[in-house]
């Protein structure tokens, strides 16, 4: 074999490995999965802010929501608001399940994702993108609208 | 039997009579009353321009007090949103009403930060934050709770638990009442309304 014959076949390979990983890598959307109303309170001095949205399933299998990111920000958490005994208490939460042919709703005052760190300054009007990951390996990539602080809703 | 209904008919009736008695003279409030049970408002602060005031610089207006803080993104704007809507629905005579915003986190919470913060709410919500001490006597004085949680993450971004309350003062700054988030625009409106007009 000649040393070009090597060569093309060794980036035959390579190339066909890399067409395998991005194959593997790219993920897939979650299956029946629906993400409406999603939007940010804005807030001023770059504070933490809260995204909400509704996640609907419309399939016949439970979806577990596990993490979510977003390239504006530094970093993403799911979170839980709390009212008890009088004292409001935020805490992380591991995951949200949306029931088969249910829906969850991110809304303040309690499930809501903690956004920190922006990477440059966002405002109302923006639309910040934000990928959704859930158990089976699937992700979905949900446009926020950023909402002035003051808003009572999307 | 109706002749041993009638002492029940006597009884309804006269039950009647007082609530309606009792009704003209106290309002009907539908925040919880604390009148007597809570002291008059008092503090020495900062405003969120960096003045120093004290609740003698909010007599004539009907004060609500709350604590909270900045970095927190979900409860506190939910309460402020509220309010805010309340104001807005109140129209001129809201004029006449002050939301103090304290903040229970003076570290991260400085003048500038409290400033854009309030006013991206409300021109008539202040920011109120002080030495450690005044804050926290501030707090004792009205049984409010609060607590910096552990850093969750390596930048050392912390949560502060905190009580919810909202209280209510008459313009001479006498505690009125008690509201919570989870009392209605509705029924803040409805006892704003009241206190603003005595």
């Amino acid at each position: 074999m000649t040393r070009a014959m090597t060569n093309l076949i060794r980036v035959a390979a390579c190339a066909s490995l890399l067409a395998a990983l991005a194959v593997n890598a790219a993920p897939s959307a979650p299956a029946n999965i629906r993400v409406e109303h999603a939007w940010i309170r804005w807030l001023p001095a770059n504070l933490p802010a809260a995204g909400y949205a509704t996640i609907v399933n419309d399939g016949d299998n439970v979806q577990r929501l596990t993490d979510a990111g977003s390239a504006d920000y530094g970093s993403a958490m799911l979170h839980h608001s709390r009212l008890a005994q009088g004292d409001s208490t935020m805490e992380m939460v591991d995951h949200l399940d949306i029931p088969a042919h249910g829906s969850v709703q991110l809304a303040p005052g309690g499930y809501h994702l903690m956004l920190m760190h922006a990477k440059h300054p966002v405002k109302p009007g923006d639309k910040v993108p934000v990928t959704l990951r859930f158990a089976d390996g699937s992700t979905l990539q949900v446009d926020f609208s950023v909402r002035p602080a003051n808003a009572s809703g999307p | 039997m109706p002749f041993r209904r009638s002492p029940v008919r006597w009884l309804f009736a006269a039950l009647a009579i007082a609530l309606l008695a009792s009704c003209a003279a106290h309002p009907q409030w539908q925040l919880d009353d604390v009148q007597g049970h809570l002291p008059d408002l008092e503090f020495s602060m900062n405003n969120d321009l960096g003045q120093p005031v004290t609740a003698a610089t909010y007599r004539g207006k009907v004060v609500l007090l709350y604590f909270g803080y900045t970095n927190c993104p979900d409860v506190c704007p939910l309460t402020l949103v509220h309010l805010h809507t309340v104001l807005m629905k109140m129209g001129k005579a809201a004029d006449d009403v002050r939301v103090l915003f304290v903040t229970v986190d003076p570290a991260r919470d400085t003048v500038p930060v409290l400033h854009q913060y309030v006013t991206a709410f409300d021109p008539r919500i202040v920011g109120l934050t002080g030495t450690r001490d005044a804050i926290a006597q501030l707090a004792k004085r009205y049984r409010a709770f609060y607590k910096p949680e552990t850093p969750n993450d390596k930048a050392g971004d912390y949560e502060v638990t905190h009580s919810s309350a909202i209280y209510v003062f008459d313009r001479e700054g006498h505690a009125r009442l008690l509201a919570t988030p989870g009392s209605s625009n509705d029924e803040i409106l409805h006892d704003l309304g009241i206190l603003v007009h005595q």
